[in-house]
C-alpha cells in the first residue's frame, strides 16, 4: 500500500460533502479501493491507527452506520468506544456542547457523530479538539454514505462523470440525496431527482439537478438508480397517501426499471422497505443490485475518512497550535 | 346507462337555431347525429329537405345547443338514498337538459377509495339517465387530514377531487394536496368557508340576521379562505377550482389570480347571482344554503363577476335534503337547495335579464366547465358526442318545487317564475326526456 502525505487531505473533519474537491474525493476513494483489497483478505488488521481513539457518538440510532465504523476503526488498530444516547434524554444547544466539551477532556483523537437535527454535528465539531466525522445530521449531510455509493459506482462503471444519476424518493427529508447530489455533481454526473412534489424540498432544482415528478421520465437512461426510504420518522402529516399508491407511482420495479439503461445499476443506502419503494425481485437482483455491495464499500470509505483525517495536514496543524 | 349505447341510426334536428358557445355559433340551421354523434350541422344543412333513411325532428325553431354540464351535484349515492339517488338525480338533470353531472364524494361511505368509483360507475351505468361522472376526496374521510391515493383515483376514473361541502381546514394539508395532484394533473375542488369563522352561522351575517336573531357568517370567511388557497396554489403551481363563489372579493381574487397565471378557476351557484339574504324572510329553510345567501350588493357582484369572466361556471351545487332535515328551526335546518332542474332557465335568466348575451350566459353551463374539467362534452363541434338540450328560450312557467324530479324538494327558487325551459334533452343521441308545453 502506498504511503500517505499528510498534504493529501487537507480538511480537519468531514462534516459535508461541500468544501471537498474532486482531488480530495479521489484521493480518497483511491485510499478506501486499497481497504476494499484489505478486507476481502484473511487478515484484516493494521496498526494506522495504534494508539489513537475513536469515540462513536450516536444521538439517533443506528445498526449499519454504527457497525461499520467501529469495524473501520478497529481494522485501522484504534481504540473504538461506542456512545449511543437516547435523543429524549439529551436536548440540543447547551447539553449537546457540555457533552461535546465532557467527550473532549478525554482526548479522543476521532469522534464520529449522527445527530437528528441538521448542523447538529457542525456545532459539536467546533468544541472539540480533535477529527470530527459526521455520520448524518438531520436531513442535511451523510458524507461518508454519499462516498461510499460513489466507490461503488466507480468499481461498477468505472468513472462517475457523464452518468445519469436518478435518485428517486424521498428527497426532502434525505441527508444521503443532499451529500449525493453535492458529491456527484463535484464528479461531473447528471444527478436528476425523482419525486411527488411533496417529497421534494423546495428549490431543490437550485442545486444543479433535474427535477422529475414523474418516475418514467426520471428514470429514463439512467445509469444509475438509487432508492431512498420514505423516512416516515421526519414526517409529520401525511407527505404521500399510502404505501400502495407511493409503491404504484415511486416504487421502482421492472417496469418502471426497463426504462433505465439495460446495465443500470440499483443502489439503496438501506434499510430498505421491500414493497414501498422497491420490489423484492428488483432488490435482490444480482446482476443488477449493488445494494449490498454498497454495505461493503462503506467500510472501506470510513477507514479511509478515519486514516485521512488523523493523518491530514490540517489535523496536524490543529495539534500543533 | 342508456347514453353508452350509441344510436344506429341517423337523426336530423331540422328548423333549430344552433347555439354553439364554444364556436359562437348562433345562427338558425340543422344538426345530424350518426351513431351518437354530432356528424355536420349548419344554416344550409338539409336545406333541400332530409333524405330518405334519416329521422328528422323538427325543433320548431326552438334553440338546439350543447347538453349542459354541471360540475357540482350530490347524486345521494351511497348512503343517503332517502335524499337523492343517481336515478332521480339525473331524471333531474335531464329534465334541465344537464346531459352530464359530475357528482360530489361526500358520501356515505365517502368516495375516498378506488373500489368506490368503481361502485359508482357501475351504479351509474345501471341507473343514470344522463351521463355521470365521479369526483373522489381530496383527503380520507373528508377530515381533512390525509391525502386519499390521488392517482389511482384519478386512473379509476375520479374527474376531479373534492371534499364536497367540507373546507380543508390545515393550511398544510391543503399545500400537499394541491401539489401531490397537480402532479397528476387533477383539479381541486374547494369549498370556501373558514369553519372557524363560519361557526355556528346559518345566514349572511348583516342586518338581516341580526333582526332576525340569527347568527351570520361572514363575507371574510369565504375571502380568507379563497385568498388562502390562491397563495398555496402560486407556492405549489396546483390547479384549484374554488366550488361555489358568493362574494365579489373572491370572484376578485380569482380575477387577480387569472391575470397572474394561475391555474385557477370558481363557479357560482344560481341562487348567488339570482337571489339574496331577504328570501331567508321569516326563517324559510329552503333559502338556508352554502355559502349563504348573501347582500344584493354581493349579488349584483356575482352578476358583473360573470359577466367580465371571473367566474367561469355556474354550476347547480344540487343539496338535496329530505323533509326532516328542512322542516327545523332555521339554526337546526340543513344547508342546501337542489339545482339541477332550474340550472338552465335560472342562467336563461342572465340573458333576459340582459346581464349577459346568450352564448356568454350558455358558455357558463357547457364549455366552460366541460373545458375545465377535461371533459368531451359541452360543444356541438363535429365528431362530439350527441349530448344535447333543445329548449324552448320564451316559455313562462313558474317553479314548482313539488313538480321536480329530484326526489327532494328543497328547492330555493320554489315559486319563482322564469322563462325558458327544456323540451327535449339528448344523451349519446338518445332522446330520454321530453317536455310538452300544456302536457
Amino acid at each position: 500500500m502506498t504511503a500517505l502525505r499528510p498534504t493529501d487531505f487537507p480538511h480537519r473533519h468531514l462534516l459535508d460533502i461541500e468544501g471537498l474537491s474532486s482531488r480530495d474525493i479521489t484521493t480518497l476513494l483511491d485510499l478506501a479501493e486499497q481497504y476494499v483489497d484489505l478486507n476481502r483478505g484473511f487478515e484484516k488488521k493494521l496498526s494506522r491507527l495504534h494508539g489513537r481513539t475513536q469515540i462513536n457518538l450516536f444521538f439517533e440510532t443506528s445498526t449499519r452506520t454504527r457497525t461499520s465504523f467501529e469495524l473501520a476503526g478497529k481494522r485501522l488498530g484504534a481504540d473504538v468506544i461506542n456512545m449511543s444516547v437516547e435523543g429524549s434524554s439529551i436536548k440540543k444547544g447547551e447539553t449537546l456542547i457540555d457533552t461535546a466539551m465532557t467527550l473532549n477532556a478525554m482526548q479522543p483523537d476521532v469522534m464520529v457523530v449522527r445527530h437528528h437535527d441538521s448542523g447538529a454535528v457542525d456545532l459539536l465539531a467546533q468544541k472539540v479538539d480533535g477529527a470530527v466525522i459526521n455520520a448524518g445530521d438531520g436531513s442535511h449531510a451523510h458524507p461518508t454514505q454519499a462516498l461510499l455509493d460513489a466507490l461503488t459506482i466507480r468499481r461498477r462503471k468505472k468513472t462517475l462523470s457523464g452518468l445519469i444519476v436518478a435518485i428517486c424518493g424521498d428527497i426532502m427529508h434525505s441527508r444521503v440525496a443532499r451529500s449525493n447530489i453535492q458529491l456527484l455533481a463535484i464528479m461531473g454526473a447528471l444527478v436528476r431527482v425523482v419525486a411527488p412534489p411533496t417529497l421534494l424540498p423546495p428549490a431543490i432544482d437550485r442545486l444543479g439537478v433535474e427535477v422529475h415528478q414523474n418516475m418514467r421520465e426520471g428514470l429514463r437512461d439512467a445509469d444509475i438508480v438509487m432508492m431512498l426510504r420514505l423516512q416516515t420518522e421526519r414526517m409529520q402529516g401525511s407527505f404521500v397517501p399510502s404505501v400502495r399508491e407511493y409503491f404504484h407511482f415511486y416504487g421502482l420495479d421492472r417496469k418502471k426499471l426497463a426504462l433505465a439503461k439495460p446495465d443500470a445499476l440499483i443502489m439503496h443506502p438501506g434499510p430498505m422497505n421491500r414493497g414501498v419503494e422497491i420490489d423484492t425481485e428488483v432488490a435482490d437482483d444480482i446482476h443488477r443490485s449493488a445494494i449490498r455491495e454498497q454495505v461493503e464499500m462503506g467500510v472501506a470509505v470510513r477507514m479511509a475518512s478515519l486514516e485521512l483525517l488523523t493523518h491530514s495536514s490540517a489535523a496536524r496543524a490543529h495539534r500543533a497550535a | 346507462m342508456s347514453a353508452a349505447r350509441t344510436a344506429s341510426t341517423r337523426t336530423a334536428y331540422i328548423n333549430a337555431r344552433l347555439l354553439d358557445p364554444a364556436s359562437g355559433l348562433d345562427a338558425p340551421g340543422a344538426l345530424l347525429v350518426e351513431d351518437g354523434r354530432i356528424a355536420d350541422l349548419g344554416p344550409r344543412l338539409f336545406a333541400d329537405g332530409v333524405p330518405e333513411g334519416v329521422e328528422a325532428i323538427d325543433c320548431e325553431e326552438h334553440c338546439l345547443a350543447p347538453g349542459l354540464v354541471d360540475v357540482r351535484a350530490f347524486l345521494g349515492e351511497p348512503g343517503a338514498e332517502h335524499k337523492e339517488t343517481i336515478a332521480t338525480g339525473t331524471e333531474a338533470a335531464a329534465a334541465g337538459g344537464v346531459t352530464t353531472v359530475i357528482s360530489t364524494p361526500d358520501t356515505n361511505p365517502v368516495i375516498d377509495n378506488v373500489p368506490l368509483v368503481e361502485f359508482l360507475a357501475r351504479q351509474a351505468d345501471e341507473s343514470a339517465r344522463v351521463r355521470v361522472r365521479p369526483m373522489a376526496a381530496v383527503t380520507k374521510g373528508l377530515k381533512g387530514q390525509e391525502m386519499t391515493e390521488m392517482g389511482m383515483l384519478a386512473e379509476a376514473g375520479a374527474v376531479a377531487l373534492s371534499d364536497g361541502f367540507h373546507t380543508i381546514r390545515s393550511s398544510r394539508v391543503m399545500r400537499r394536496a394541491l401539489a401531490y395532484a397537480g402532479n397528476f394533473g387533477v383539479l381541486i375542488c374547494h369549498h370556501t368557508e373558514d369553519p372557524d369563522l363560519a361557526a355556528d352561522g346559518c345566514m349572511n351575517e348583516g342586518e338581516v340576521a341580526t333582526r332576525l336573531g340569527l347568527a351570520g357568517i361572514p363575507c371574510a370567511a369565504e375571502t380568507i379562505m379563497i385568498d388562502r388557497d390562491v397563495r398555496l396554489v402560486e407556492l405549489t403551481d396546483g390547479r384549484y377550482h374554488a366550488a361555489g363563489v358568493s362574494t365579489p372579493a373572491a370572484a376578485a381574487t380569482i380575477r387577480a389570480a387569472k391575470a397572474r397565471g394561475l391555474d385557477v378557476s370558481c363557479a357560482v351557484a344560481p341562487p348567488h347571482f339570482a337571489l339574496n339574504e331577504t328570501e331567508v324572510g321569516d326563517y324559510r329553510t329552503f333559502a338556508k344554503i352554502s355559502p349563504p345567501l348573501r347582500s344584493e350588493a354581493d349579488r349584483q357582484g356575482m352578476v358583473e363577476a360573470l359577466r367580465d369572466g371571473a367566474i367561469d361556471i355556474i354550476s347547480s351545487a344540487h343539496a338535496p335534503e329530505d323533509p326532516e332535515s328542512k322542516r327545523q328551526p332555521f339554526a337546526q335546518a340543513a344547508f342546501g337547495s337542489v339545482g339541477l332542474e332550474t340550472l338552465l332557465p335560472i342562467t336563461l335568466g342572465l340573458y333576459h335579464n340582459g346581464n349577459l348575451g346568450l352564448l356568454e350566459a350558455l358558455a357558463k353551463v357547457t364549455c366552460n366547465p366541460a373545458r375545465r374539467f377535461g371533459l368531451e362534452a359541452g360543444t356541438l363541434e363535429k365528431g362530439a358526442p350527441a349530448d344535447l338540450v333543445l329548449f324552448d328560450l320564451g316559455v313562462p312557467w313558474k317553479i314548482d318545487a313539488e313538480k321536480l324530479h329530484s326526489k327532494a324538494k328543497n328547492s330555493a327558487f320554489d315559486g319563482r317564475p322564469v322563462q325558458g325551459r327544456a323540451t327535449r334533452t339528448v344523451v349519446g343521441g338518445h332522446t330520454i326526456y321530453r317536455w310538452t308545453n300544456g302536457a
